[in-house]
């Protein structure tokens, strides 16, 4: 299972120049779109230059997403047809609003993985939840599949929808982030948050990916590259928590090579929350850089 | 696939290319205009033939404006001009590979 | 025994002593000085020449010879070609055209050489049209590239001999000493237009502000130069240089520069009194930016920063990062104001910084440099004058003197321009050559030369992306496919000379 996705880059799915090689940024998940930022006009453009580039451009190991537009739409089908053929890791459903969206999607992809001859399965899904309704049913939603690997916050229209504006401190999305965030914690799978618009403000965007990874959240969507290295400083485990994160495993090999069942560490039992904290925390530490010991990974 | 009008995909951005198809007699003509000629004109001119051939278009008036994009890029544009001059609803699954 | 002009008697041979000449007069062998002393009705004694073509006569140019000209108006030159206009008109013919660098203003150059004004070039660099031009067999007899350090080997050893230097400055007295940070024309640093005005038969300077004399601090000595025009405007002044250069805001070229600097932070080069050059725009000078992070955090300051200077440089020194600057460039409005005030910001010239010959240059003092590159290939050699067309497009510059001066030499480049892959099987033209180069850098990953084990070990613990250059080569040629190899003729339309006066490789004509 993939424990990182510290950053979603959005890919616009029509534009040549960034579909053949934003890899190169590193983000932990590549997001092509083929959804809002493509015009109507272009939807079938961009499915094709999307699904060519999946086929023939090595992502090396940066987990790909295609955005696809939602199957009430009239380039939904065409696009889980086209996508499933090209073989990215997930299949980003926008605007979920119920559980049965989720699985209209999955069916669909079902279908061609199945006339294709690939293993059913094989593609996971990730949906967005971008309005009250879909806030409201999370629960259901993140439990709506085994493929789904994660659920998203869209807060564009959400803020409009709500009758209130984007403000600094973003108290007004407070409740969407803390529902869909624990919906996903209860189904154990992924929470990422929303963009961050305004692109050249840096300090705005540190100071809401520090509120989002404070709540709990495992990754921020992000439009721009230079994003990207903010993102992950925000998410790189301080020296403390990854010494903790190093003692706690350690102390788990021990007991596991002396044959005993329980562990515990400064008086505290290590349980299974702890143990997972311990090994994310030096997977974000590794994958920042940061010298570990890597025989606990 | 027949082409039945003008179909036109892609950009003159660069990294990718503008394709223009038109409906023809006798036979397939190919234009090429690309900033990658002098490196890669002979690979982009087979890519464009084999493309054309994998959609069955046996008649057709292909303009390429390339800016230095990928064989992939190329490609997934020229097939969407096709798909559009040949007023195809649908992606034809069964002859792209 | 004889008696002199002043009535005293002198021996006529001396044992011991040779030459003995009797005097003849104060004022008998020293043309200079005038014969009405302390004339109140004269101009003061001066150099001044009306007109260019007055300028031109007085020097005696004549068919055959060689004229020289510097590159520190870049675009915004006018002179070249102001110059060459009237020497065309004069009637004269067949001479060797020895610009320290060409731009794509230098477009009339061609029909010069067509004219029969031009029979030779002796240049660092040729763009534009005029590189177009001569990739195609404008020229006779080839074009004969050399670096910036090479030039002025050339020049001061004699093998390029300079008939007439026609120098533009932005400031100079009436006897002319000049310098370059003053003036609307200012262009900070006269680098290449020294070692010319120290060697050259005979030097025109030509000047759009006159200044009281004597303008000190000067560049340019009184005592090198012949003749002085004052004209309207001695260049484009917005073209001569921006207010301040910035920094690329494109995310490829601020990846690969951060990835340098992390390269050169992990290389073992990165100590407390290290020195640097960069280059001048896009990723190569944006790694500026990131280096100071790095800077800032080890708490390390440079001994000196060299090369063509910016405002991120200036941003350095002024700050105390950076102990010295050695100026043979000014690329902006700062790094001009910077020169003109700045104590410790030092104008060198062109021999100072990289003739391989003199009693030691700079570059040989230099610990880190990062340069850039249109091709390099697998045995690590790099073209930077080429385009991927095989048309010359670029300049040989400083590149091969701080390649092989320098402790670390880091190439950066995209690994994919375009469609085009940065490495090739072989270069198609060598600038430098691969011994000299240590390290290159791209947005998929560096490859360390195989002479640099101990470099390579240090970035490979440090977790950085490294490759072997075969394998980078593989990556772009999996993404573009294999380019096919350009269609040269036979003809030899340039000869690429290396910085000691050898000739490295040439260039053929494209068809």
């Amino acid at each position: 299972m993939k424990n990182l996705r510290r950053t979603m880059l959005y890919v616009p799915g029509n534009r040549a120049a960034m579909v053949k090689d934003a890899h190169i940024y590193r983000p932990d998940t590549l997001m092509f779109d083929l959804e809002d930022s493509v015009p109507y006009t272009e939807k079938d453009s961009a499915r094709m230059l999307v699904y060519h580039a999946l086929r023939a451009i090595d992502y090396e190991n940066v987990e790909t997403a295609v955005r696809i537009n939602g199957l009430d739409t009239p380039y939904g089908l065409d696009d889980v047809e086209a996508i499933v053929r090209a073989r990215p890791d997930i299949i980003r459903i926008p605007k979920t609003d119920t559980a049965d969206s989720v699985r209209e999607v999955e069916s669909a992809i079902e279908s061609v993985e199945r006339e294709i001859g690939l293993e059913v399965g094989t593609i996971k899904l990730f949906a967005a939840i971008e309005t009250p309704l879909g806030v409201m049913n999370a629960p259901e939603i993140s439990r709506a599949s085994s493929r789904l690997v994660g659920i998203a916050l869209g807060a564009e229209d959400l803020v409009t929808n709500l009758g209130t504006t984007r403000s600094e401190e973003g108290i007004e999305l407070l409740y969407a982030r803390s529902r869909i965030l624990f919906a996903a914690r209860a189904a154990g799978i992924h929470a990422i948050d929303t963009v961050y618009s305004d692109v050249c403000d840096d300090d705005g965007f540190l100071q809401e990916t520090r509120l989002i990874k404070q709540l709990g959240f495992d990754g921020k969507s992000v439009v721009q590259p230079h994003q990207i290295e903010l993102a992950h400083e925000v998410f790189t485990p301080t020296p403390t928590e990854v010494r903790n994160a190093e003692r706690t495993l350690t102390a788990l090999r021990a007991a596991e090579e002396r044959g005993s069942g329980v562990t515990a560490l400064d008086g505290k039992m290590i349980d299974k929350p702890m143990l997972a904290r311990a090994q994310r925390i030096l997977e974000l530490a590794a994958a920042s850089g940061i010298d570990v010991n890597r025989e606990l990974l | 696939m027949k082409i039945e009008r003008t179909g036109v995909a892609g950009s003159l951005e660069s990294s990718d290319t503008l394709v223009t198809v038109d409906p023809h007699r006798g036979g397939v003509e190919i234009v090429l205009r690309s900033i990658a000629e002098a490196r890669f004109g002979v690979q982009i001119r087979a890519l464009i033939e084999t493309t054309l051939r994998e959609l069955a278009v046996g008649e057709a008036r292909v303009q390429v404006e390339d800016r230095s994009a990928l064989d992939c890029t190329i490609k997934a544009r020229l097939v969407t001009a096709i798909h559009r001059a040949a007023k195809a609803e649908h992606p034809v699954w069964e002859l792209l590979k | 025994m004889a008696t002199n002009g002043a009535g005293r008697e002198i021996p006529s041979r001396v044992p011991g002593i040779d030459g003995i000449r009797p005097y003849e007069g104060a004022y008998a062998h020293t043309p200079l000085i005038r014969r009405e002393k302390g004339s109140r009705t004269l101009p003061r004694l001066n150099k001044l020449v009306d007109t260019l073509e007055d300028a031109i006569e007085r020097t005696g140019l004549k068919d055959g010879m060689t004229i020289s000209f510097h590159h520190h108006f870049r675009e915004g030159d006018v002179l070249t070609n102001q110059v060459l206009e009237i020497v065309a008109n004069l009637g004269i013919k067949n001479l060797t055209l020895a610009s320290s660098s060409l731009t794509s203003v230098h477009t009339p150059v061609i029909e010069h050489v067509r004219s029969g004004v031009i029979r030779r070039i002796v240049t660092s660099g040729l763009r534009g049209d005029l590189g177009d031009a001569v990739s195609r067999g404008l020229l006779e007899i080839p074009v004969l590239i050399h670096s910036h350090g090479g030039r002025a080997r050339a020049v001061e050893s004699g093998q390029l001999h300079i008939d007439v230097a026609f120098l533009g400055v932005p400031a100079s007295d009436l006897y002319g000493n000049a310098n370059g940070f003053a003036g609307k024309s200012a262009c900070g640093s006269l680098g290449y237009a020294i070692v010319d005005s120290q060697n050259a038969d005979k030097v025109v300077l030509i000047t759009d502000n006159l200044t009281d004399y004597p303008n000190t601090p000067f560049s340019i000595d009184q005592d090198h130069v012949d003749h002085i025009v004052v004209v309207d405007s001695v260049g484009n002044p917005q073209k001569i240089s921006t207010g301040a250069t910035r920094m690329t805001q494109d995310p490829r070229e601020l990846l690969i520069a951060r990835l340098a600097s992390d390269t050169i932070a992990a290389s073992g080069y990165f100590e407390d009194n290290f020195s640097f050059q960069t280059g001048s725009g896009g990723a190569a000078l944006a790694v500026t930016k990131f280096l100071r992070e790095k800077m800032l955090e080890r708490e390390i300051k440079a001994s000196f920063v060299l090369g063509g200077i910016t405002s991120q440089i200036v941003k350095l020194h002024e700050e105390g990062l950076v102990k010295r600057v050695l100026d043979v460039q000014s690329f902006d409005m700062d790094a001009i104001r910077s020169s003109g005030e700045n104590r410790y910001h030092t104008e060198i010239d062109a021999s100072f910084y990289a003739n391989p010959l003199n009693k030691g240059c700079v570059a040989n003092k230099l610990n880190v440099v990062v340069l850039s590159a249109m091709e390099i290939d697998s045995a690590f050699n790099v073209n930077v004058i080429t385009g991927s067309d095989g048309v010359i497009r670029g300049a040989s510059g400083g590149h091969s003197d701080t390649a092989i001066g320098s402790g670390l030499s880091v190439i950066v480049a995209p690994l994919v321009r375009g469609r085009t892959p940065t490495i090739v099987d072989s270069v198609t033209t060598i600038i430098t050559p691969g011994e000299s180069v240590d390290v290159f850098v791209t947005d998929h990953g560096l490859a360390v030369n195989p002479r640099r084990p101990e470099v390579e070990e240090r970035l490979r613990a440090a977790r950085l992306p490294v490759y072997t250059i075969a394998q980078l080569q593989e990556k772009a040629e999996r993404m573009t496919g294999k380019p096919e190899p350009i269609k040269f003729g036979k003809r030899i339309v340039g000869l690429v000379e290396y910085r000691d006066g050898t000739i490295l490789d040439v260039i053929r004509e494209v068809v």
